[in-house]
């Protein structure tokens, strides 16, 4: 049975954890990934004859690696290319979880939205057109209820849709002012020579010209690690077409 | 409609007043976290309560409330939006 890697993000208290309980059904395992004193939570789901492993990544706000906890989430997202990032917001307070979500939909195409707490966000008289937010960021956008079991059926035929390949998205890009928008471009194309399709260029792009140093850092060693035969990147054929299919 | 008289910064502004923010003074790791909660240019929060001591104040912020300190509120430039 093929087992597809599903990595959940979103700010704290958005029942994140909730969500993947109900699906996985408590019986998670935790362990630390790559050093940090920060605990993953795994746990499997089994939808129609297939496999979901859920990585529940840590609550953040922000993936700037502000803090161990963004790193965590941002290389897990960036380096551990999961079939589907699944990120769960707030329904109740929606402005706030965007920034979160469109720095994930710069990381990677394979984003599925879900709007947790609408049960909530009802009582509060609160109305959100999933639709209009569902073309506005060009991924899925579904709404539900972890702690009700509400919507989780959909939310998992999407999930099948995307690992399977058969849902195609087109995520919104920040665009930027033309000065940074030429640079950009232009090292985009650098990286693009250098990482193949295995990183994603454009976000790359954005992160070193902010002087990200961690980032940096995490880049070299993984490439220095790829010269002694850690790590093969995805130069064109090799990899080619399979844009995220780790072992899992 | 609002008007301005002239840069105020945020720890200017009384309680119950809505801030309208317009440059954010602080630089590296700081300025993104601040940026991240919602403290961004055109935002406008509402100034809540201060604590007994006058410092920090909350602030009403992307839906949620935020306390800040004074050294950063005076660095967070804006007006204050008469209504």
């Amino acid at each position: 049975m093929r087992t597809y890697t599903i990595a959940l993000a979103g700010n704290p208290n958005t029942g994140k954890s909730t969500l993947f309980n109900a699906l996985t059904g408590l019986k998670q395992h935790t362990g630390n990934w790559s050093g940090k004193t920060v605990n993953l939570a795994r746990g499997y789901y089994e939808y129609q004859d297939t496999r979901f492993q859920f990585i529940d990544l840590p609550g953040t706000y922000s993936l700037f690696s502000n803090s161990a906890d963004e790193e965590v989430a941002r290389d897990y997202i960036i380096f551990e290319k999961p079939d589907v990032t699944l990120l769960v917001l707030d329904s109740t307070a929606l402005e706030r979880s965007l920034n979160l979500a469109l720095q994930v939909l710069e990381m990677t195409d394979r984003v599925i939205v879900c709007l947790n707490l609408m049960d909530e966000a009802k009582k509060k008289g609160i109305k959100i057109d999933a639709r209009k937010l569902a073309k506005d960021l060009g991924v899925p956008v579904i709404p539900i209820s972890a702690r009700n079991n509400e919507g989780l059926d959909i939310l998992s035929e999407q999930l099948l849709l995307m690992c399977t390949g058969q849902t195609t998205t087109m995520p919104y890009r920040m665009k930027y002012n033309e000065e940074m928008e030429a640079q950009i471009a232009r090292l985009e194309s650098e990286l693009r020579d250098i990482f193949g399709s295995e990183y994603p260029a454009r976000w790359l792009a954005i992160r070193l010209l902010d002087g990200d140093q961690k980032l940096i850092a995490t880049l070299k060693s993984r490439l220095s690690a790829s010269q002694k035969g850690g790590i093969t990147f995805g130069t064109a054929k090799a990899l080619g077409s399979s844009n995220s299919h780790h072992s899992c | 409609m609002d008007e301005t008289k002239h840069r105020q910064h945020l720890h200017q502004a009384a309680l119950g007043e809505q801030f309208l923010i317009e440059q954010v003074d602080i630089h590296g790791e700081h300025k993104r976290r601040l940026l991240d909660l919602g403290f961004v240019p055109g935002a406008v929060i509402e100034v809540l309560k201060a604590s007994p001591l006058g410092d920090p104040i909350s602030y009403r912020v992307a839906g949620t409330v935020i306390a800040l300190r004074k050294e950063e509120s005076e660095l967070i430039w804006g007006k204050v939006m008469t209504s």
